[in-house]
């Protein structure tokens, strides 16, 4: 077996950050997140670009963590669901209609559910229930059956409330 | 899940990729939008030894709409594809395709030439190629550019004609003028965005007396290829496309079709869906208000 090729230099920003890691080039921007920032809000699912669960903003458009190798996205800007909330301590609106309408259960979907409903609404203010699920469409959840997701999507955008 | 170690080059210019591929042959690979590359990877099913990076490559990128032709850069991202309206105007079912493909986190970062190069039997853009008879570029060191028909770019399953040194750069897509052009995707997959169980593409062209004036057709996911049926599109033309006539011509198209099976489907029934899906798509292509005149 030949030596592994050396780490390289990433340097990124991440929710507004600088930041910046020695990986291998086949860590993912997943694995530089999670294990090298210490941001671990972003969730390793399927590690194969299936459930959804690793999104992120990059360069402000939802993109699977796990399908991108960190270096390619050296220079670039990385929203997590950790900058997501105005303020520490403080929830999203939609972050706190996903907890009004009980949009998580076990929670392993959600930092992904929150990168992608955050994005559809930043594009598209009131959307309807057909753009809210086409959304979502590629992101796995298992507990909820989505209904309650999609009630906190149209919840934070100022659409009907909650199933009561 | 984590890919085999690697080396990795970002290629500063197209002439940089094709150096780095010719010079390390069989180990290297180009790497796009990696939406089916770095799963491939991940699962260790691809190995390269050198990834080289074309994401930032200009000169791969856009879509520029002639007359006759639209070329659209190889690393051209399927979501820009998607939301250029003058595109959709120029090739109907390219833009029909796209709607199909993964989802809006994968074609954010999903490029044309990846899915092409990848050649998923199941996937919804090298259908689109093989129905319209789009031409792929692909470039290299020693052979500078060459052409080739989608007819003989997809050879079997994830497999194409591109050789070990060879990148794709463009790929062109033909433009039929006039009015009267609709089009029609059908697909049934296990989940919204997931590869197709069987699909089943068409675009029309009608003149004013509702006549059919050319036709192209194709059903994807059931063989190891995309398949187009030049024959049956022309068995179309001069005529109106009625129920009789789309259920003749899906019938025949399905028969063809050499299915496998699966956890999810058998043989018979993707070749009853192929079947299916096609007439659907003929028909409401067939009936669909058309684009008006460009």
């Amino acid at each position: 077996m030949p030596a592994p090729p050396p780490p390289v230099l990433v340097e990124i920003t991440v929710n507004g950050a600088p930041r910046r890691a020695m990986v291998e080039p086949r860590t993912t921007l997943l694995d530089m997140l999670r294990e090298h920032l210490g941001l671990t809000g972003t969730h390793a699912g399927c590690e194969h670009g299936i459930c959804g669960a690793c999104s992120v903003l990059l360069e402000g458009e939802p993109v699977r963590a796990c399908c991108i190798f960190a270096v390619q996205a050296e220079g670039m800007s990385v929203t997590t669901v950790e900058g997501l909330a105005p303020a520490r301590g403080a929830l999203s609106r939609l972050q706190d209609a996903f907890c009004e309408a009980h949009a998580l259960q076990c929670g392993y979907c959600t930092p992904g559910m929150l990168i992608a409903c955050h994005d559809l609404l930043a594009r598209n203010p009131r959307p309807s229930e057909e753009e809210i699920r086409e959304a979502i469409g590629g992101n796995l959840c298992r507990c909820t059956g989505y209904q309650q997701i999609v009630d906190a999507v149209k919840l934070a955008s100022g659409q009907e409330a909650a199933h009561g | 899940m984590k890919a085999a170690p690697f080396a990795y080059v970002r290629a500063e210019s197209l002439d940089h990729a094709l150096d780095l591929l010719a010079e390390h042959g069989g180990e290297a690979k180009p790497i796009a939008g990696g939406q089916s590359l770095v799963p491939m990877m991940a699962m260790r099913l691809a190995r390269p030894a050198l990834l080289v990076d074309i994401n930032r490559l200009g000169a791969l990128k856009g879509v520029a709409i002639g007359p006759r032709r639209v070329v659209i850069g190889a690393a051209t991202r399927q979501r820009d594809a998607e939301q250029d309206a003058a595109l959709h105007r120029a090739v109907p079912l390219l833009r029909a395709a796209l709607a199909w493909v993964g989802h809006v986190q994968t074609r954010n970062r999903g490029t044309l030439g990846g899915s092409l190069a990848h050649a998923d039997p199941s996937a919804e853009l090298p259908l689109a190629a093989a129905v319209l008879d789009a031409t792929l570029v692909l470039a290299s060191r020693a052979g500078g550019e060459r052409r080739l028909p989608a007819a003989g770019f997809f050879l079997a399953p994830m497999t194409t004609a591109v050789g070990e040194e060879e990148c794709l750069t463009a790929i062109e897509w033909p433009v039929w003028e006039g009015p009267g052009v609709a089009c029609a995707f059908e697909e049934v997959a296990i989940r919204h965005g997931d590869f197709a169980m069987a699909s089943a593409a068409c675009q029309i062209q009608r003149d004013a007396e509702g006549l059919c004036r050319r036709a192209a057709l194709g059903l994807g996911g059931v063989a190891g290829t995309p398949l187009a049926f030049p024959d049956l599109a022309a068995r179309l033309e001069g005529r109106r496309i009625t129920e009789a006539l789309a259920r003749e011509v899906a019938e025949e198209a399905a028969a063809r079709a050499e299915p496998g099976s699966d956890t999810h489907a058998d043989a018979e029934y993707r070749r009853h869906l192929a079947a299916v899906l096609l007439r659907r798509a003929l028909l409401r292509a067939g009936a669909a208000p058309a684009r008006a005149a460009a």
